[in-house]
């Protein structure tokens, strides 16, 4: 591909000149990326195929790491993983687009700037600080535990109930910031037109505002579930085996904590994983140019 | 496909830069905002809650009541300052890497290679595709053929990349997951200047390619440049995954060790490290800052 000639029109002898001078910039980056990113994910891909004879030495092809894969506690992991990060990002489009909309509505440039801002340093307080700051609030000796007894009532923090309070706490910032935007690009005049035609509120949001917005909400409802179904730490220091997640198992398998030489099986999860996440890059991809097409 | 993707976008379009409409002043309605203002209220408890209840948890003895001995007392050792600051060097370096591949990288495609604009743009977003617990399943697998490698100097280049005191396998892995935060903002300044005017009016005033980038294209985009660096070294500061299943010891990693066996350190080192995340953004809206003040003076003078 690099050796087509450049679109600058010039004499052939400039050109050639031109693209000389091109690749110290460009191909340390292809270097870099295949060494660094194209070979671990041919070694992902590669060992998730084969197996190796603890014997011998010799490894073989075989789909043996992948049907474990989808078996058993596994297959549970994986489903654990989806439907986590499905009641996630509708929980937190749904809140995301609340919020973003009683900004938008309430016209008040420094309640958006400091919402904004807010959400910046919220939808990075993510990981193993995130899951401290959770139990600290609402683990067993927790403030709000103690404050509100909340450990008679049966509450408890490391169920799938407690990592949804606590991922939708990075998540609803993410998706604040990402629906601010569309949100804007409602025009005042489409709620004049339809209020002139005598639609009430509830008509124009069914039959204008939501149509439009629907790739934008869509988009970073997908965006959401790829964030959740991704993150790791959070859950591990939060509840670490005690909810099933892939995540964790990928990391458990690694470390040899389940049983030596399962290494195979970790990278077939992975590409589990990562097939998930290709078929929701699939889907967004389109409904980020719908929604451009409306609101670009 | 390639071909199609470049025609499709037209060549001077800065939607980053649309400014959202000046909005005329609210119509009188009868209605009275509550569900805005409950809906507002409740995000704030929400958001709030968490942030002063482990601030109270830290500060909280079951025994002596008020105190901020986990503040004056174990929060600052040896083994946290360590710690710490290997991550800032890791973020720093991360940043850096990422800068110099990057940057050279995608200003000349915007200028010369258009043709290989889709396939940067893909191969930048690729690492979103690859949650990182995949990415370092990969990159455990590559470093165990080491003892094969044993008599090549990929064996040595293999052991130099896992040195204890400054890990490069993380700071290369850091880099190829920060790819789509300097890909997204990089391409939204490259979009909002026009830099091929730029670029050809300081070569034909004789400025060599390395003083064209250093003193036209950068200070050009130096916003950009600012936020996908500051969003980069906040994602390194808080990483956990990557750097505990190949076994190093950063902030994050230290942290989780620590809250194992005292839970108010932990909780003070998240708050600790909730701070650090606030004073990054903020000197990224200050460093920012200048630049667009600048622009939006040089607009009303136009």
């Amino acid at each position: 591909m690099s050796d087509r000639p450049a679109t600058d029109a010039g004499p052939p002898g400039r050109r050639r000149t031109a693209r000389r001078l091109h690749w110290p910039a460009v191909l340390p980056f292809f270097v870099f990326l295949a060494l660094c990113f194209g070979l671990p994910a041919g070694a992902l891909v590669y060992g998730a195929f084969t197996a190796t004879d603890p014997a011998t030495g010799h490894s073989h092809a075989t789909l043996d790491n992948v049907r474990q894969s989808l078996k058993g506690i596994y297959a549970t992991g994986l489903g654990g993983s989806v439907q986590l990060s499905l009641i996630c990002a509708l929980l937190a489009t749904l809140c995301g687009t609340l919020i973003a909309q009683a900004v938008v509505a309430s016209r008040r440039p420094a309640l958006r700037r400091a919402v904004v801002a807010a959400c910046g340093v919220l939808a990075n307080f993510s990981g193993a600080p995130l899951a401290f700051a959770f139990v600290a609030t609402l683990g067993t000796t927790g403030t709000l535990t103690r404050l509100l007894s909340l450990g008679d009532t049966g509450f408890s923090l490391y169920t799938t109930a407690g990592l949804v309070l606590a991922y939708l706490y990075f998540m609803i910032p993410l998706m604040v910031v990402t629906v601010l935007p569309a949100l804007d690009g409602l025009r005042t005049q489409w709620r004049e037109a339809a209020a002139s035609c005598g639609a009430t509120r509830g008509q124009f949001w069914r039959h204008i505002g939501l149509p439009v917005l629907l790739p934008s909400l869509l988009g970073g409802a997908v965006l959401l579930f790829g964030t959740a179904f991704a993150s790791h730490a959070t859950a591990a220091v939060m509840v670490g085996s005690s909810v099933p997640l892939i995540t964790v198992q990928i990391s458990n398998a690694l470390a040899g904590n389940v049983l030596a030489g399962q290494e195979n099986l970790a990278l077939a999860m992975s590409l589990n994983m990562v097939v998930i996440a290709l078929l929701v890059m699939a889907v967004q991809i389109p409904l980020q140019r719908r929604s451009a097409r409306w609101l670009g | 496909m390639a071909g199609m993707t470049t025609a499709a976008q037209p060549p001077v379009a800065p939607p980053s830069d649309r400014a959202p409409e000046p909005r005329p002043a609210p119509p009188a309605r009868g209605r009275r905002p509550y569900g805005r203002l409950a809906v507002l209220l409740l995000a704030f408890l929400y958001f709030a809650l968490p942030v002063a209840a482990s601030l109270w948890f830290t500060v909280d003895d079951p025994v002596k009541g008020f105190s901020l001995d986990v503040y004056t007392g174990h929060l600052v050792s040896g083994d946290m300052l360590g710690s710490l600051l290997l991550s800032v060097e890791l973020g720093l370096a991360t940043v850096a890497l990422g800068l110099l591949l990057v940057v050279p990288a995608m200003v000349v495609v915007h200028l010369r290679l258009p043709r290989l604009r889709p396939l940067v743009e893909i191969l930048c977003m690729t690492p979103l595709v690859v949650p990182p617990i995949a990415l370092v399943a990969g990159v455990n697998t590559v470093l165990s053929w080491a003892p094969d490698l044993a008599r090549t100097p990929f064996y040595q280049t293999l052991m130099v990349i896992q040195d204890e005191n400054f890990p490069l396998v993380l700071v290369l892995l850091y880099t190829v997951m920060s790819l789509p935060f300097l890909y997204r903002s990089l391409d939204a300044g490259l979009r909002a200047v026009d830099l091929k005017t730029l670029v050809e009016a300081s070569r034909s005033l004789g400025a060599g390619r390395l003083t064209t980038l250093g003193r036209v294209v950068v200070p050009n985009l130096r916003p950009a440049v600012v936020s996908g660096a500051v969003l980069s070294l906040a994602m390194v500061l808080g990483e956990y995954t990557v750097a505990s299943v190949l076994g190093y010891r950063p902030f994050a990693v230290w942290m989780v060790e620590v809250g194992n066996e005292e839970a108010e350190l932990a909780g003070a080192a998240a708050m600790l490290s909730l701070f650090l995340t606030w004073g990054l953004l903020l000197l990224l809206t200050f460093l920012a800052g200048g630049r667009t003040r600048r622009t939006r003076r040089q607009r009303t003078t136009s």
